[in-house]
C-alpha cells in the first residue's frame, strides 16, 4: 500500500485519517454521507459526536467498529489497522438489540458462547458483568419483561462482558424517556470509570454532550465533516445547571443552528427540484 | 373468585362506565379461556351449518344437490362403507373387511401421513435451499431465478409428473405435496431472512461470530417465527394439493373418496367428507399453533394489541 506514514501513537484508542464514505458509490443513488474525517481518541477518553440528523455521525461509528468500510482513508485503533469488527469495539445501538429468544445471562455471554466457552464459565462472566450494571437479580428474565431502560443496561453489560477498550454508542438512550435518560447518563459514567475504556457517544441532544462528554466533536450537515471540537473541563460529577454548563450550552446551540439550518435549506433546494 | 371479585371493584374504583356485573363477566370469561374458545368455534360453525338447514328447511336447498349436515352425517354407517377400498364396489357387502368406522380411519391416516410427510419434507428442503441461496452467492445466483420461474406453475401441471416420475402409490402423492409447496417455501425463507433485523446480525458481528455462527445462532432462531407462521399457512395449501394428487392412481384417500362421490353421483358423501377434512385440517392448525406458542415463547400476542381498538 502507498500511503504516507501516519504520525501518531500506536497507544491511541482510535485514530481516523483523512476519513471519506459515499453511500451507494458510483449510482444515481450516491450520496457522500462524510468527507475529510481526521480524528484522535486517547485511551479512556470519553468523545460525543454531535451533529444534526444526517450528518454521518453515526456512520463514522459504523466505520470505526469496522461494519463499514471507508470510501476513502484509514481506520486504526490501538495501532492495528481496523478492516473488520473485533470484539475489542463493541457498538451499543439505539433500539434494543437483544437477541428475544435467549434470556439475559445467555444475551451478556453470547460473545463467550461464539468462543466456545463453557456453560460455568459463560455464567460466571455474565453474572459479573450484569452485577456492574445492576442487573444481576435479572439474569434468567427474557429481554421482553424488562423495561426499555433495563434492556439498554443488559446490552451495556453484553458489550462489557468482551472486556472491550472502546465502547461505541449509538444514541443508546434515544428511545427512553426523560427522566430514566438522565439516571442512565449517570449509570454511564459509572461504567466509564471503571472498566477504563474510551466511549465514543453518538447524539444530537446538547444536554446529553453536557453531561457526558470531555470533548464534543461537532458536525457539519451532509457531507459530515469535523466543524469543531469543543473541550469540556467541567469537574464530575457535573452541576448540569451551573453558569459554565449553561455557557456551554449556549455554545453548542450556536455551533449547532447555523448546520440545522444549512441542512433544511438544502432539503427545501432538493423539494424544489424534484 | 377473589381475582374476580379485585378486577371488578378496579373497573369501579377506576370509575370506568362498564358497570361492575359485566366487568365480572368480563373477567370470569377470560379465566376460562380455552372454554371461551370452544364455544366461539361450536357457535361459528353451528351458525354456517344453522343456515344451511334453514335454506333445507324453507326448501331453498334441495337434500339432492346440497344435503344439509343432519342428512350427510346421520348415515355413517353407509357413507363409511365408501372409504373401504376393499368393498367400495360391492356396496352393501359388509360381511369383508373392516368396518365403517376403521375405513375411515384407515383413509384419514393414510391421507393424514401423505400431507404430513410432504410437508416436512417440503419444509426442510425449502429452509435449506433458502437459508443456502443467501449463504452462498453463487448458489443464489445459480437456483433463484429457477425457483422463481417455477413457483407460478399449479400442482395440476405436476399432476402428469408425478405419475410420469412415481407411477401409483404414496410416492406421487407426496411428491406433489412436496412439489406444491416447495417454491413458495424457499422465496418466503428468502424474505424471511432479509428481515431479520441488522442490528442483531452487527451485534454478533462485533463479537467475533463467523458467516457459519451468524446463521446458526442469529439468523435461524430470528426467522423461526415467521417460518412457523409459513408452515401454518402452507398446512392449508397442503390439504388441498393431496386431494388432486389423490384423485388419480393412489389406490386409497380422502381424494378417491371425492372422486368415487363424484362418479356416483353422491352429494352427501361429498360433504360429509369435506366434513372430515375440515376437521383435520383445524385439529392440525390447533396443533401446530400449540407448537408455536411451546417453541416461540418470546413472541408478545399481538392479538391484544389489535382487541383494544
Amino acid at each position: 500500500m502507498s500511503f504516507e506514514a501516519p504520525h501518531f501513537s500506536s497507544r491511541d484508542a482510535v485514530v481516523c485519517r483523512g476519513i471519506g464514505k459515499t453511500w451507494a458509490a458510483g449510482t444515481k443513488r450516491a450520496h457522500e454521507a462524510l468527507r475529510d474525517v481526521d480524528l484522535d481518541i486517547a485511551p479512556g477518553e470519553f468523545v460525543v459526536f454531535l451533529g444534526p440528523s444526517g450528518c454521518g455521525k453515526s456512520t463514522l461509528l459504523y466505520l470505526i467498529a469496522g461494519l463499514e468500510e471507508a470510501t476513502e482513508g484509514l481506520v486504526w485503533s490501538f495501532g492495528d489497522l481496523v478492516e473488520t469488527p473485533s470484539p475489542q469495539r463493541s457498538l451499543i445501538f439505539q433500539e434494543t438489540s437483544l437477541f428475544p429468544w435467549l434470556t439475559v445471562w445467555q444475551n451478556v455471554s453470547f460473545g463467550l458462547a461464539i468462543r466456545g466457552a463453557s456453560q460455568q464459565e459463560r455464567r460466571a462472566v455474565a453474572a459479573e458483568a450484569l452485577q456492574r450494571v445492576g442487573l444481576k437479580a435479572a439474569m434468567d428474565k427474557r429481554p421482553d419483561e424488562l423495561s426499555g431502560g433495563m434492556r439498554q443496561r443488559v446490552a451495556v453489560a453484553r458489550a462489557l462482558a468482551m472486556r472491550p477498550k472502546v465502547l461505541l454508542m449509538d444514541e443508546p438512550f434515544a428511545a427512553l424517556d426523560v427522566q430514566t435518560r438522565a439516571r442512565m447518563q449517570d449509570f454511564l459514567l459509572d461504567v466509564w470509570r471503571d472498566s477504563g475504556a474510551s466511549v465514543l457517544f453518538v447524539t444530537h441532544h446538547i444536554d446529553e454532550a453536557v453531561a457526558l462528554a470531555g470533548r464534543v466533536v461537532v458536525f457539519t450537515s451532509r457531507p459530515g465533516r469535523i466543524k469543531t471540537i469543543v473541550p469540556i473541563t467541567l469537574p464530575r460529577p457535573r452541576n448540569l445547571f451551573s453558569r459554565e454548563a449553561e455557557a456551554l450550552r449556549i455554545q453548542l446551540t450556536e455551533l449547532l443552528r447555523d448546520e440545522v439550518d444549512r441542512a433544511f435549506a438544502e432539503q427545501e433546494a432538493m423539494g424544489a427540484t424534484a | 373468585m377473589a381475582v374476580v371479585e379485585r378486577g371488578a371493584d378496579e373497573a369501579v374504583a377506576a370509575g370506568t362506565s362498564r358497570p361492575a356485573a359485566v366487568s365480572r363477566v368480563f373477567t370470569a370469561i377470560a379465566g376460562m379461556d380455552w372454554l371461551g374458545k370452544a364455544a366461539w368455534t361450536c357457535l361459528s360453525v353451528g351458525l354456517f351449518a344453522g343456515i344451511w338447514e334453514l335454506l333445507w328447511a324453507v326448501g331453498w336447498a334441495d337434500p339432492q344437490l346440497l344435503p344439509p349436515p343432519h342428512i350427510f352425517l346421520s348415515n355413517f354407517g353407509e357413507q363409511g362403507k365408501f372409504f373401504n377400498t376393499a368393498t367400495r364396489w360391492q356396496v352393501g357387502n359388509s360381511m369383508e373387511g373392516p368396518s365403517a368406522f376403521e375405513s375411515v380411519m384407515i383413509t384419514v391416516a393414510a391421507t393424514t401421513m401423505r400431507v404430513f410427510v410432504g410437508l416436512v419434507l417440503a419444509s426442510v428442503l425449502a429452509i435449506g435451499v433458502g437459508v443456502a441461496v443467501r449463504y452462498w452467492h453463487v448458489f443464489d445466483k445459480l437456483v433463484l431465478p429457477t425457483v422463481t420461474l417455477l413457483s407460478p406453475v399449479s400442482p395440476i401441471a405436476w399432476l402428469p409428473v408425478a405419475i410420469f416420475l412415481f407411477g401409483i402409490g404414496n410416492a406421487p402423492a407426496i411428491f406433489m405435496v412436496v412439489v406444491a409447496l416447495f417454491f413458495h417455501m424457499v422465496l418466503a425463507t428468502i424474505a424471511q431472512i432479509d428481515g431479520v433485523s441488522h442490528n442483531l446480525i452487527n451485534v454478533a458481528r462485533t463479537m467475533g461470530a463467523s458467516k457459519g455462527q451468524i446463521y446458526g445462532r442469529v439468523i435461524v432462531p430470528a426467522i423461526l417465527p415467521g417460518m412457523l407462521q409459513v408452515l401454518r399457512m402452507n398446512l392449508f395449501g397442503a390439504w388441498m394439493v393431496v386431494l388432486v394428487a389423490e384423485s388419480t392412481g393412489v389406490g386409497y384417500g380422502m381424494g378417491q373418496v371425492i372422486m368415487l362421490a363424484r362418479n356416483t353421483f353422491n352429494p352427501s358423501l361429498v360433504f360429509f367428507t369435506i366434513a372430515v377434512i375440515g376437521v383435520l385440517g383445524f385439529g392440525f392448525d390447533w396443533l401446530l399453533r400449540l407448537v408455536q406458542r411451546r417453541i416461540l415463547y418470546w413472541l408478545p400476542d399481538t392479538q391484544e394489541k389489535l382487541r383494544v381498538l
